[in-house]
């Protein structure tokens, strides 16, 4: 056999691109010794929507609904970062109801966010009875987030200086209603992600981040937490009501007493994050009730609001705990009806380079399970092109969702 | 933990200028007012000379070796860019953490920036992103490729400027076209309209 033979054990695997939200569009390119990943390589942006260009021509207000188109899923925690820009520049103060207004939308996205990423988690690795029980809970949380927003997906809740709607007396059996729900069914799911056996099998020991390479890849948000690094930006530099409100950190040796940084720890994480979430729409429904009736927004009038924006000058950051981790927006505002300069960053941006050490060394069969552990949207998945001894062939995603089915069977046989 | 103890917002401020005295330009401290009980979010910027750059960050990590980097952003404004870097430190307790800004100007005949990727591994993606989008040179980057904007872009042309470098004449019937649009788009039709007379 000649040399040149030889060196052709490995051979490059494409796949993507990916079609998430704004900065998350992702092609992998892996190169392979059989099935093993040996490295892993990203590319971003097929789908740059030049939002930010967008933005710097139009005005605060327009930009909150402009914001919320950035993220399907995320579609509070962005309007409500740049609104806390603003806010800073401007000087506003919000009112205190709406601070914890704030906090109960922001968590109710969580759980909205967190349950479909379980379910997206089952179904990845075959357990499709697991992905319908999920979004069958995951269908409460969104009624009540209509019940509480007028909508589903783009809420439409965030203003400069407060929020546009606000929870009334008689909106309160409603929520207490669905909170006893997902608690009835939060054990539930507990019991089926973290006690099954294919789901022990298929995601303990797989995914790997150390807590050194997350510190030092920037990863953000339960993916940086799932490797033990205490990050979360709600506790961090509270923002909102969350200062005034009990929780702590979710680490994975909370429960197991033990922090692996594989795809399980992250399944621990994110559950244990629903839990809180539901707790802390307790504390503040508790909070709100307690309250008098008040403004819920520093300026009612958008006209005036807007007429004010015009004016000021300066540079803020607003920072959030999205479900997926940290977003920031930096705003500069040069007494013109349009920011000067606005700066998105969603938590995947921060997210993807932590998938290169996670994939190496792991099976074909992983990378959908993997991929998704850190929960970019994955929603668009279509092909994956393999290059095998320079000849193309495409694997549909049906082909790579097929092999990681096949991979939990073997494992349960 | 070895950590040293945790500085207050002016010692961090103080602890910049004993080490770089003059090169740091400007600074300042923000304090926002946060949730019911006006607790004080704090903020530092730091307005600093590029020769500086690496060397502040290597002591951004000497105050907490944990120091997290979430994104850089940038503009342009008369004849140079500027590029603010967003690091948050003493993250892991509550209400300690801190966020640090710093803005580095560089001028447009020359707008080279120090790489921070063999600090900060995690900055690669954004570096890559502010050579794209606002052409600034990052010297010694580890991946010198395109992240977001696709091979076949033009080159010299980038999308968050706002001088003649600017995509705005490649941006057709996206918003309000801009002025230079208009009236081109009304003489070509106007020229059609003729040649159908």
């Amino acid at each position: 056999m000649s040399a040149e033979t030889m060196e052709k054990t490995s051979y490059k695997v494409p796949i993507g691109p990916i079609h998430p939200a704004l900065k998350e569009p992702v092609m992998f390119e892996f190169e392979l010794d059989g099935e093993r990943i040996q490295n892993a390589d990203v590319y971003l942006g097929h789908v740059h929507r030049t939002i930010e260009w967008t933005g710097m021509r139009r005005n605060p207000i327009q930009i909150l609904y402009l914001a919320e188109r950035i993220c399907g899923i995320c579609s509070y925690c962005h309007p409500m970062s740049f609104a806390l820009a603003v806010e800073r520049i401007a000087g506003i103060e919000v009112p205190d109801r709406a601070e914890y207004l704030r906090v109960v939308h922001a968590e109710l996205e969580r759980i909205c966010s967190h349950t479909l990423w379980a379910g997206v988690a089952a179904h990845e690795i075959g357990f499709d009875s697991v992905l319908f029980l999920t979004w069958q809970v995951r269908e409460k949380a969104l009624d009540l987030t209509e019940y509480l927003t007028g909508n589903r997906v783009t809420k439409a809740i965030t203003m400069i200086g407060g929020v546009r709607r606000d929870i009334t007396k008689e909106m309160v059996p409603k929520i207490e209603e669905t909170v006893t729900f997902l608690k009835n069914h939060f054990e539930k799911l507990k019991k089926i992600f973290l006690d099954d056996k294919t789901f022990q099998m298929r995601s303990q020991g797989c995914g790997i981040l150390s807590k050194k390479e997350a510190l030092q890849l920037c990863a953000v948000g339960p993916t940086t937490r799932a490797s033990g690094v205490k990050k979360d930006v709600r506790i961090d530099q509270p923002y909102f009501a969350f200062g005034e409100l009990d929780f702590d950190y979710v680490t994975p040796d909370i429960l197991t007493d033990e922090i692996n940084g594989d795809v399980y720890d992250r399944i621990i994480v994110r559950l244990l994050e629903v839990k809180q979430s539901i707790d802390l729409i307790e504390q503040c429904v508790e909070q709100l009730t307690g309250m008098p009736e008040g403004d819920i927004v520093a300026e009612p009038k958008i006209a005036k609001l807007l007429n004010q924006l015009k004016k000021i000058e300066g540079e803020g950051i607003g920072r959030m705990e999205a479900p997926r981790g940290e977003v920031i927006h930096y705003v500069k505002m040069n007494k013109k009806e349009h920011p000067y300069s606005w700066k998105v960053r969603a938590p995947t941006y921060s997210n993807i380079l932590p998938w290169i050490p996670m994939l190496k060394g792991e099976q074909i069969a992983d990378i959908p399970i993997v991929a998704a552990s850190t929960d970019p949207c994955m929603s668009c998945t279509n092909r994956v092109g393999i290059i095998k001894n320079g000849n193309k062939a495409i694997l549909s995603n049906e082909e790579l969702h097929r092999l990681s089915v096949e991979k939990t069977r073997r494992l349960m046989q | 933990m070895t950590t040293s103890k945790k500085l207050l917002p002016d010692e961090i401020i103080t602890s910049f200028k004993d080490e770089f005295s003059d090169k740091i330009l400007d600074s300042r401290i923000e304090k926002h007012p946060i949730g019911p009980k006006k607790t004080d979010m704090i903020q530092l910027w730091f307005t600093l000379d590029r020769s500086i750059f690496k060397d502040a960050v290597k002591h951004l990590m000497k105050l907490d070796k944990k120091a997290h980097f979430s994104v850089s952003s940038g503009y342009d404004i008369e004849d140079r860019i500027e590029i603010i870097h967003h690091f948050s430190i003493y993250t892991g307790t509550k209400g300690d953490e801190i966020s640090i800004n710093f803005t580095v100007p560089l001028p447009k005949n020359d707008p080279t920036i120090d790489s921070i990727s063999d600090l900060i591994p995690g900055a690669l993606i954004s570096e890559q992103e502010k050579q794209e989008m606002l052409g600034v040179k990052v010297k010694n980057i580890p991946k010198d490729t395109r992240v977001f904007i696709s091979e076949d872009f033009p080159e010299d042309m980038y999308p968050w400027r706002k001088d003649e470098k600017n995509v705005d004449s490649m941006a057709r019937n996206l918003h309000e076209p801009s002025s230079k649009n208009v009236s081109e788009e009304k003489k070509e039709n106007a020229d059609e309209k003729e040649e159908k007379q």
